[in-house]
């Protein structure tokens, strides 16, 4: 694109696809949205007719079929995701240019905003959509019609994405490449670490009958790793980007030294 | 808008209109997508898994432990996000940002799952609100400009407004009604309609004390006691915003020391003044270019 670009339909004068491409936002938020949409769907055709029984030759073949459909779709979203950001890395990071810098940041932002909306689903919309289902239908499995697509379905594709923002960060920003963010850990690995507390979770649902109560201690995990998303959005993630951004808008537009890009130095 | 200032901090940046429209589209990338959709996803799961309950099931919103549980878990997110909105950038919304997410995450579910899928109706589940409680804390930051005066005025305010906030739409709930010869509420005979497996852990908890009303001044009793607890809650992630809120970076040095190294928490620091200047725009010294802060952690 090398058009300049504008969004009112007049010339600004300057050529913002230089530093600015919304495409990967839209295609992540639209392809989860759709992904996510569909299987909820199925949830809705195939939640009362086929998932209230788990010993049933049906059930094994429309909702553990789905299950291995899930398992199967995230391991090769995440061997595609984070191999091709592996293999496309910046080999040459010390000499980045501050405008393409920014671009990356942009780009990086969008990664983070399709994390976000993972855990939007699998922390918000499924989790509770989890306890309407298990006030009406009494589990008899671990891999009930609601956990297969919450679990393992939501959980994995939004710790992929987690992951994916980790990596590019490591691999195409100048900071994240030189020194391991202290907020950016606790953003990716602490939600990351939900999806091993399922473990807990099952094992406490399979020998205590706790489902009337959601405020159960046993469900007290999922609520201290979810606040580990805090050091993201609205934490030292969110602080760092700005003082960087700052910064190489300062070099860019204000004719600042370099020197203020390379407080780590290499 | 005057409040936020925002020609004015413009002004000050120094930057052409180039510049200005890439910090617009930071805040466009940034604030909706990642700030507002992250803190409502998380808080949704907190709030769920520490007082869900309550908010669920309308036989479940009583005079005891909904009026003190409520306010105490709804107040704890936004203690922490009001940290980073006033610290970092003087913005005086976060417990309304926080507490309007909450019910846009609810409501969704409510519709797509409690009643799209388990097929309960809608007032049966519907959510509380606890915007005007917001709008309450958030002003009395405005207004005080001090998180102490805040946490005592503020929430205080904030837990005892949930009950009369509420009253409007589930007063109607607490009416008496006599079936089969038994006394009780017009929640309670819903919840006794559509079983669920909430249904009978609320009867061994609630269904305990002596003071067996439908409300009455024994709201108020619970309300003030949670408005104690809130008021520590709210101190405490004021606190944790301001952990979450560090953002040094672990570099490792030429010896394989671990150097906890930080480029941007220098706000209203010497460092800061230096490269920025101050706001009555005395610039003191040159900028400073070499690495802010370094301490050795091994």
């Amino acid at each position: 694109m090398a058009s300049t670009t504008t969004m009112g339909g007049s010339d600004p004068g300057y050529d913002m696809s230089l530093w600015y491409d919304s495409r990967p936002l839209k295609i992540g938020w639209f392809a989860m949205l759709a992904a996510v949409g569909a299987e909820v769907v199925f949830q809705r055709v195939f939640g009362y007719s086929h998932g209230l029984d788990s010993m049933t030759p049906e059930f094994e073949n429309v909702w553990m079929g789905l299950w291995r459909f899930n398992v199967i779709a995230n391991i090769i979203f995440a061997a595609a995701t984070l191999g091709w950001i592996w293999s496309t890395r910046d080999r040459n990071l010390a000499n980045l240019d501050p405008k393409k810098e920014l671009k990356r940041y942009f780009y990086w932002m969008m990664w983070l905003a399709v994390y976000v909306f993972g855990v939007y689903w699998a922390g918000s919309y499924t989790l509770e959509q989890d306890a309407s289902w298990h006030q009406v239908i009494i589990r008899d499995t671990s891999f009930t019609a609601s956990h297969i697509i919450a679990f393992y379905f939501t959980f994995p594709l939004y710790i992929t994405c987690g992951q994916a923002v980790w990596l590019y960060a490591r691999t195409r920003l100048p900071q994240y490449s030189k020194g391991i963010s202290f907020p950016l850990v606790g953003a990716i690995v602490g939600p990351m670490m939900i999806l091993p507390n399922v473990g807990l979770n099952e094992w406490g649902h399979a020998f205590w009958f706790v489902d009337e109560l959601f405020a159960a201690p046993l469900h007290w995990g999922f609520v201290t790793l979810g606040w580990c998303g805090l050091f993201g959005g609205t934490g030292g993630v969110a602080a760092q980007i700005v003082a960087r951004m700052s910064n190489l808008c300062d070099v860019v537009w204000n004719n600042e030294s370099k020197d203020c890009l390379h407080v780590i130095p290499y | 808008m005057a409040l936020f200032r925002t020609a004015e901090i413009i002004k000050a940046s120094k930057l052409p209109p180039e510049g200005v429209k890439l910090s617009r589209m930071i805040d466009a990338v940034y604030f909706l997508p990642i700030a507002y959709l992250g803190v409502f996803a998380t808080f949704h799961m907190h709030f769920d898994l520490l007082a869900g309950d309550w908010d669920f099931w309308i036989d479940w919103k009583d005079r005891q432990f909904w009026v003190t549980v409520t306010p105490i878990v709804s107040v704890m997110y936004p203690g922490a996000i009001m940290y980073y909105f006033w610290t970092f950038y003087r913005q005086p919304f976060g417990a309304t940002l926080s507490l309007t997410g909450l019910l846009v995450g609810k409501w969704i579910t409510v519709v797509l799952a409690w009643y799209w899928w388990a097929n309960f109706p809608m007032n049966f589940v519907m959510p509380a609100t606890m915007v005007g409680s917001a709008l309450i804390l958030d002003c009395t930051l405005l207004l005080t400009r001090s998180w102490m005066l805040t946490a005592i005025f503020g929430v205080w305010a904030f837990a005892m407004m949930f009950n009369p906030t509420n009253y409007a739409l589930f007063g109607y709930s607490h009416q008496p009604l006599v079936i089969d010869g038994q006394l009780m509420s017009l929640a309670d005979y819903m919840g006794f309609t559509y079983v669920r497996t909430g249904t009978p852990e609320y009867i061994r908890i609630i269904e305990v004390g002596s003071l067996r009303t439908f409300g009455g001044h024994t709201v108020w009793i619970s309300a003030f006691f949670s408005a104690f607890i809130s008021m520590l809650m709210f101190t405490i992630w004021w606190q944790v915003g301001h952990f979450v809120g560090q953002s040094f970076f672990w570099v490792k040095g030429k010896r394989g020391k671990m150097t906890r190294m930080n480029d941007t928490m220098v706000i209203g620091s010497d460092e800061f003044a230096a490269r920025h200047g101050t706001p009555d725009g005395v610039a003191p010294g040159a900028r400073v270019t070499a690495r802010t802060a370094a301490t050795t952690l091994s």
